[in-house]
């Protein structure tokens, strides 16, 4: 039996610093989703401010948030949100360091992250969370809210503000430097 | 000649995209139930259940297995004894595409152009093979296909020196490499021989056999059998979080090729196993 850790967002530095890869978690409360180009146009945002020497003009505040890295379905009338599960999480490695030092606290797909968000997030302590690729129907329905708060241009693409109720999680980075892949597969490796 | 109106064509295929996208076939979920009781990992075993409680609600309402309801990927066998009518078989299959991803409420993930990346809207163009065949049918196969499995697929020229073991030496690498943001337990296809893009269309089309399934030939079933025992030994796991169920098949597909060639593709498939048939 897997035991479950309930957090709420945001989340604080105490309650990050307990975190160790293979804990499961059950999320609750507000995630902002964002993938390849609103990760793009977050960046861009955050590189021109830092050039102009003024404060950036983000969607969202990103102390303490989560984002989830996620491109839901399209809803069908009456439901809250389309099946809406985790996208690959490689593909934001290049802009996840600059996140994670303005203050983002978690990020949330699937898949391994590059040496580079691993050590970011040791710096900046931050945890990375995996949850099952392809359970986009399951995750769904632990969505209380769902709207779109900018970039409704990008359609699938668009930044949500979603309220989540006990988001099945695991651990895959914690701030101490730790992945949960490397750990688990050579666990269970049979070859050498 | 038999005739067969575009109309229907566009039907079926319609049909098709809703039909693939929200039902995981029963080979899959036995596969899935039969691992699940394998698995030796914990969490492997949590994500094993997840997936199956997935495919069970998206069955009921409905819905999408997966928010990632891919780019279309339709194989067509038509008939050398069949005739379109009313148009354009082309047009007719992509119409089918976008009325099934709008009346379907499945994701439009397609960009009109590879580096402009501006969304068409509607999830056209989809990517049509048509092989002719002997007879008056048309069998129309939709797979839609995820991206993250498809990124992490791969064609490679070996040498011919490099023979059987040189083929399961790069295909197990592959797997360790690139299987965990493929989204497992996958299937993994294997095309070997033919041509350069003959491959990898090798590779796909294994990804079309039921799981269970073994190549006709024993030489290449065994092979088949023997990769899937070894990727099941690298330990990668459910969603690559460690366990003994890093993939439900193995499927080669092979073809004849020139005398310096030894052509292989892998085109991984994530779990979410979709794909539906119909014959006109």
């Amino acid at each position: 039996m897997v035991t479950s850790v309930k957090l709420e967002t945001p989340l604080d530095e105490k309650t990050i610093n307990k975190l160790k890869i293979g804990d499961r978690v059950l999320l609750s409360g507000i995630v902002y989703t964002a993938r390849d180009q609103a990760h793009s146009r977050l960046v861009d945002e955050l590189e021109k401010a830092r050039r102009e020497n003024r404060q950036p003009d983000l969607p969202f505040s990103l102390e303490g948030q989560v984002i989830y890295y996620v491109g839901p379905a399209p809803t069908r009338p009456g439901m809250i949100i389309g099946p809406a599960g985790p996208t690959t999480s490689c593909r934001m490695d290049p802009y996840t360091p600059i996140l994670l030092e303005r203050g983002l606290k978690a990020t949330i797909g699937k898949g391994r992250r590059g040496k580079d968000v691993i050590e970011a997030m040791k710096k900046y302590k931050a945890v990375y969370f995996v949850a099952v690729g392809g359970a986009a129907v399951l995750i769904s329905k632990k969505i209380r809210r769902a709207e779109i708060v900018a970039y409704e241009d990008l359609g699938p693409e668009a930044i949500y503000r979603l309220d989540v109720e006990e988001f099945p999680l695991f651990v895959a980075n914690d701030i101490y430097g730790n992945d949960l892949f490397d750990e688990a597969i050579s666990k269970y490796r049979k070859v050498t | 000649m038999r005739e067969i109106a575009c109309e229907k064509v566009a039907r079926a295929v319609e049909n098709l995209c809703i039909s693939s996208n929200c039902h995981l076939s029963e080979d899959v979920r036995g596969a899935l139930r039969e691992n699940l009781e394998k698995e030796e990992s914990p969490l492997g075993k949590e994500v094993l259940k997840q997936i199956l409680e997935n495919a069970r609600l998206a069955e009921k309402e409905k819905l999408p297995i997966c928010q990632d309801t891919g780019f279309a990927v339709v194989f067509v066998e038509m008939g050398q004894e069949v005739r379109i009518t009313g148009g354009d078989l082309y047009q007719a299959i992509n119409s089918g595409v976008i009325n099934g991803y709008r009346s379907g409420y499945l994701r439009k993930s397609v960009v009109g152009d590879p580096l402009q990346r501006k969304n068409t809207g509607n999830n056209s163009p989809s990517w049509v093979h048509v092989d002719i065949v002997p007879g008056n049918r048309l069998k129309i196969s939709v797979m839609p296909k995820g991206a993250g499995s498809e990124n992490m697929s791969v064609v490679s020229m070996l040498s011919p020196s490099e023979g059987v073991q040189g083929i399961k030496k790069f295909v197990l690498a592959w797997v360790r490499e690139r299987g965990v943001n493929a989204c497992p337990p996958l299937v993994v296809g294997v095309g070997i021989g033919g041509t350069f893009e003959g491959v990898a269309k090798l590779a796909k089309k294994a990804l079309l056999r039921p799981i269970g399934s073994r190549n006709p030939e024993p030489f290449y079933a065994e092979m088949e059998y023997e990769l899937l025992k070894e990727i099941n030994n690298l330990g990668l796991g459910p969603q690559g979080l460690g366990g003994s169920t890093t993939a439900l098949a193995v499927h080669i597909e092979i073809y004849p090729c020139h005398i310096a060639s030894l052509p292989l593709a892998v085109n991984l498939q994530c779990h979410a196993v979709r794909h539906a048939t119909t014959v006109l």
